[in-house]
């Protein structure tokens, strides 16, 4: 992942090959959670987007000054300070999102997504690609949270940002809402199928067997 | 370069990473920077959430009003406003001298707040102002519904809220909450309409008069409660302890004795 590919690389390969939620499953917690509608997710996922990567553009700006000994915290200040900063963003200008994402906005600080990307990359590369890595990685959790959030308002509520797009069974149409996908459980399956999906296309992601399943094939005289 | 730098930030800058100044430096320089930033942000936006609040409360009345049954249609007839009346608090009548515009001056100034003590004080407040604003909704000459601000400690923090109350001052028309720091998913789904929905038809006093208001602990067993919330035991008593304050002696009551004796 060095900058050796240059920065496009840097920047498409978490789209999918390298994606923080289906092939690290970081972040996790706030994809289940904020994903009920499309509105939240594209919102939290700006935000994280905006976060990582100027935090990650800081922190390689000042990279060669940060004490080895205080480097965890100095970090996570940073990033604490920037969430801060977009919450009260938010809640100024757009106080109906930011009043349904209510805590996760917060909870960005403690992405592992974050901090991950400013600990591993933007702590040993300069400015340009630190940033390019992270906005690729905001991108890749982007584009799982707005496939997650448009599957689920989409068959849960029938709506696509708030319009209706397929005619209610209550209001004469046909289509009647899967109350599943608005609960947190449909985002976990969502995201196995996603997981499974895109691993049975590209099977090098899939993980080594921790165990190898007992020879079987010759029966026992 | 010859001989040490006489600039003290290049001379700190090629400090070793591991030296104890340096460390202690830089964890001073980003604090400093960060709290610069949190707080220039804070500060510059506040007025912009201020009036987003502002407005999301008048939203709340309005939505309040609008979902008592009957009210829509008489807040209509009245012109579709609500009275505003500035009430003092102390003697139960409208304030003579404080008007909804003066306000914000009037409880700017201490002497207009009465200090509680602690047995007064059910609803942790410590002190409470002498003016309050209430909104009215007549029919005709009579008062039919009132809605009364309240507030008070929950879990978390202060809980705001506005309850409607019928114009017999006693039966429960809805509640609005317009401002908590509850614990979301716990104490937080007060703001919750499935919650809030329980209010309409509780009775507040008893028929000798007490205030017998509670949020119950599991299902509402009598006309006086309200459903409690699940592991929101302290929230629950936060919102019995606010209502029944305020609908005392030293919150409403004199205002709501004068709104039944037809003085108002």
């Amino acid at each position: 992942m060095a900058a050796r590919g240059g920065y496009w690389s840097t920047l498409t390969d978490p789209l999918i090959r390298q994606n923080p939620v289906t092939l690290q499953i970081l972040g996790i917690c706030s994809a289940l959670a904020v994903t009920t509608t499309l509105a939240t997710a594209v919102t939290m996922s700006v935000s994280l987007t905006i976060v990582v990567t100027l935090s990650a553009w800081i922190i390689s700006l000042i990279r060669r000054h940060i004490p080895g000994a205080i480097r965890l915290i100095v970090q996570i200040v940073i990033i604490a300070s920037l969430v801060i900063v977009i919450d009260q963003v938010l809640q100024a200008y757009l106080p109906d999102i930011s009043r349904a994402l209510s805590v996760y906005v917060g909870l960005i600080t403690t992405n592992c997504l974050v901090l991950g990307r400013t600990e591993a990359y933007a702590r040993h590369h300069s400015p340009l690609p630190a940033m390019a890595d992270a906005f690729g990685n905001g991108l890749g959790y982007s584009l799982i949270l707005i496939v997650l959030g448009g599957v689920r308002e989409l068959f849960g509520k029938g709506e696509l940002f708030g319009v209706q797009v397929l005619p209610l069974a209550s209001d004469g149409g046909w289509f009647t809402p899967l109350s599943l996908m608005l609960l947190a459980p449909s985002a976990f399956f969502l995201l196995g199928l996603l997981v499974w999906t895109i691993r049975s296309l590209l099977p090098e992601q899939s993980e080594a067997r921790e165990t190898t399943p007992p020879l079987t094939g010759e029966p026992a005289e | 370069m010859a001989g040490p730098d006489r600039n003290p930030i290049r001379r700190l800058l090629a400090l070793p990473n591991e030296s104890r100044t340096k460390t202690v430096l830089v964890a001073f320089l980003v604090s400093a920077v960060c709290a610069a930033l949190v707080s220039g942000a804070t500060v510059m936006l506040r007025p912009i959430q201020a009036a987003n609040r502002a407005a999301e409360e008048q939203a709340r009345i309005a939505a309040l009003v609008e979902g008592i049954p009957g009210m829509a249609e008489l807040l209509e007839r009245s012109g579709g406003e609500l009275s505003t009346v500035v009430i003092d608090l102390e003697s139960g009548r409208a304030a003579q001298e404080v008007t909804p515009a003066t306000l914000q001056t009037a409880l700017a100034d201490p002497a207009n707040w009465t200090a509680l003590d602690a047995g007064e004080d059910l609803a942790g407040l410590g002190q409470r102002p002498d003016y309050v604003q209430v909104f009215l909704l007549r029919n005709g000459e009579e008062i039919s519904l009132v809605l009364l601000p309240l507030s008070g400690q929950g879990y978390g923090g202060r809980i705001d809220a506005i309850m409607a109350l019928r114009g017999d001052m006693n039966n429960v028309a809805g509640i609005a909450v317009t401002n908590h720091s509850e614990t979301p998913g716990l104490g937080g789904r007060i703001e919750e309409a499935a919650w809030q929905a329980g209010f309409p038809g509780t009775e507040l006093r008893d028929a000798s008069g007490e205030v017998q208001f509670r949020v119950a602990r599991g299902t509402a067993s009598s006309v006086h409660e309200v459903d409690g919330i699940t592991g929101a035991t302290r929230t629950g008593r936060g919102v019995t302890n606010m209502v029944r304050f305020w609908m005392g002696p030293d919150g409403y009551g004199p205002l709501m004795d004068a709104i039944r004796r037809g003085e108002f």
